[in-house]
């Protein structure tokens, strides 16, 4: 199984440091450049793909901006571990098939680790430490948006399904 | 019969087609209305709907509100603005207001929003819909994508936060206070996956502006969304407007209805409250900072700059001037609160004591707008959120108050309590 590179960021990582307001005007790709740069400054330089974010409370609080979510994908993260998550960034990430994953602890974890993700059974393991973690399970409905590769292929599924059923 | 059911359960019931919802149960909605505005709408849907090839499932149910790049400062905001008029042209789309204020205000203003709507709209403050007895929530773009194609989202049915409040209010304390106490108490995300409906006598007393202030910032403790039941002080109010609506009583939470929790607060003893830099939920009587120097003082936003927060603020600027070295602000949240303010004196007072006035729109509030920070300044801002680097510089600080706070706060040059200037008016 793959494993990640773990950043371990805190609490109330909000939107607005995941997408500054002032670059929201323009291409993600620029806006990528800020992701977090006002607590972790050179973040986006040194994220490489297949990391994952490990933090602890209400992550994604804030905004609506779907970008706080596509930025982070765009960086190449996989995936995001926290104890809690913004409602509407929760939906957000899914949607564009990022997958999150609630843990009650995010103790014995440090930046750096690596570790493993099953989706299927939501079993997180620590390859540094050997430490087992179980995420909440996730909802039928949001591990087939992921499957899809996010609402809208799922949404182009179903139209097409429906397209099947009942031509016109 | 069906099980007791709290408002929103009520709400979410009807929109889904179901006799009645359990929290946790994950729904299927038919949306009554879609708002967007010019930042996430348009310009992040269309690709979407272009990818679908589908076009809008109903014109008549989406509003479209340009009020983050409004009014353009450069070529890239004027694209944007640009990008919005055609697309609305394009898909028919009537419902548009083009720099006419922000969303959340002109929504109502407008007469869209009735008791017992379930309404989506691409902006986290859209809990303000609560405010008129909607199930009204902030979507991302993708979100809204998928409900103009299809005219309905999925929802997981949360569970009902009662906060309850009760006793007076006292002068120079608002609405914006006890939510900054409520983020205290709760936290930001303490309301994460539940609907805050506020409850008790305080509320049945409370203006309807007041109430939008009290549904708009629930998005600060990362609920679902803020709701309260219409009553006699919401049907004046949509009647005052023009609106047309059915009868209110089906739309209150059952005597029975269960809540995951129902918090007590006292407002008589609640004192004009800031929350410092950089959480909303950092919050601390005004008399503990009291000397804290201010560059900037922001009146503006959903949350700020309502005409009831523009009154509160000449309660207190009344035969004052703003002090040497500061800065004050103000941001209409619509133009149709620009002019009754201006109609009521309101305005006069405010730009005589040395107010600067801006577009209205969402401004300095998100740092899309005029009106941003500097390293190392300082503003008190009648916004809703002091994240770092929010207003501009990673280095500024945003102190969160009620309009009676920040405009005394420009006055003194420093956060003071703003009760002695309202002791002596005479407005």
């Amino acid at each position: 199984m793959k494993s990640h590179r773990v950043w371990l960021l805190g609490n109330d990582i909000d939107t607005d440091v995941l997408a500054p307001g002032a670059f929201m005007k323009g291409s993600i790709e620029e806006l990528s450049k800020h992701c977090l740069e006002a607590i972790e400054p050179g973040f986006a330089e040194k994220v490489k793909t297949g990391d994952v974010i490990v933090a602890g409370q209400n992550f994604g609080a804030g905004s609506s901006r779907e970008q706080a979510a596509l930025v982070l994908k765009l960086l190449g993260i996989e995936a995001i571990i926290a104890q809690s998550f913004g409602g509407i960034f929760f939906r957000n990430a899914f949607n564009i098939a990022l997958p999150l994953f609630t843990v009650k602890s995010i103790q014995g974890i440090s930046a750096g680790d690596q570790l493993t993700i099953d989706i299927e059974t939501s079993q997180i393991l620590n390859q540094n430490t050997g430490q087992k973690v179980i995420a909440e399970t996730l909802p039928v409905h949001l591990v087939s948006i992921v499957r899809s590769g996010g609402l809208i292929p799922h949404l182009q599924n179903r139209l097409a399904q429906q397209q099947k059923h009942h031509p016109q | 019969m069906s099980r007791p059911s709290t408002l929103s359960e009520k709400i979410i019931a009807r929109a889904a087609g179901l006799e009645s919802v359990r929290p946790g149960d994950v729904v299927t909605c038919q949306v009554d209305l879609a708002m967007m505005h010019d930042s996430g709408g348009p310009r992040r849907v269309a690709p979407v709907l272009e990818k679908l090839n589908v076009g809008v499932w109903d014109p008549d149910r989406v509003v479209v509100v340009s009020d983050h790049y409004v009014p353009a400062v450069d070529a890239e905001s004027a694209k944007i603005l640009d990008g919005v008029r055609t697309w609305c042209r394009s898909h028919k789309i009537e419902n548009f207001h083009d720099m006419q204020g922000i969303c959340h205000i002109v929504l109502q203003e407008h007469s869209y929003l009735k008791p017992g709507m379930f309404v989506v709209g691409g902006d986290s403050h859209s809990p303000t819909g609560g405010a008129v007895g909607c199930f009204m929530f902030g979507v991302g773009a993708t979100d809204m994508a998928a409900v103009l194609a299809t005219g309905e989202t999925w929802l997981q049915v949360p569970e009902t936060l009662g906060v309850r409040w009760h006793g007076q209010l006292g002068l120079g304390v608002c609405a914006k206070d006890m939510m900054l106490k409520a983020c205290a108490v709760l936290g930001v995300g303490g309301a994460t996956n539940r609907v805050v409906e506020f409850v008790g006598p305080t509320i049945e007393s409370l203006p309807h502006v007041e109430r939008m202030t009290l549904c708009n910032m629930t998005a600060e403790l990362g609920a679902q969304t803020g709701i309260i039941s219409p009553d006699q002080i919401t049907a004046k109010y949509l009647r005052s407007i023009g609106t047309v609506f059915d009868e209110l009583t089906d739309w209150r939470s059952d005597p029975d209805a269960t809540f995951d929790e129902i918090l007590e607060f006292d407002a008589s003893d609640l004192q004009p409250l800031v929350a410092v830099p950089h959480s909303p939920a950092n919050t601390t009587p005004v008399n503990n900072i009291d000397t804290t120097k201010v560059h900037q003082a922001y009146i503006g936003a959903c949350t700020g700059a309502k005409l009831n927060d523009l009154h509160m603020a000449a309660a207190v600027l009344h035969g004052h001037r703003v002090a040497k070295g500061v800065r004050l602000l103000l941001a209409p949240a619509s133009v149709q609160v620009t002019s009754t303010a201006t109609a009521d004196g309101t305005l006069g007072t405010l730009l005589d004591a040395g107010a600067i006035l801006m577009p209205s729109g969402c401004g300095a509030c998100a740092g899309y707008g005029a009106g941003v920070l500097t390293d190392g300044e300082v503003c008190i801002s009648s916004t809703a959120r002091n994240f770092r680097g929010r207003m501009g510089s990673v280095s500024s600080k945003v102190y969160l108050a009620s309009p009676y706070t920040v405009a005394a706060a420009a006055i003194a040059g420093h956060i003071t309590d703003p009760r002695p200037f309202l002791e002596t008016a005479t407005l």
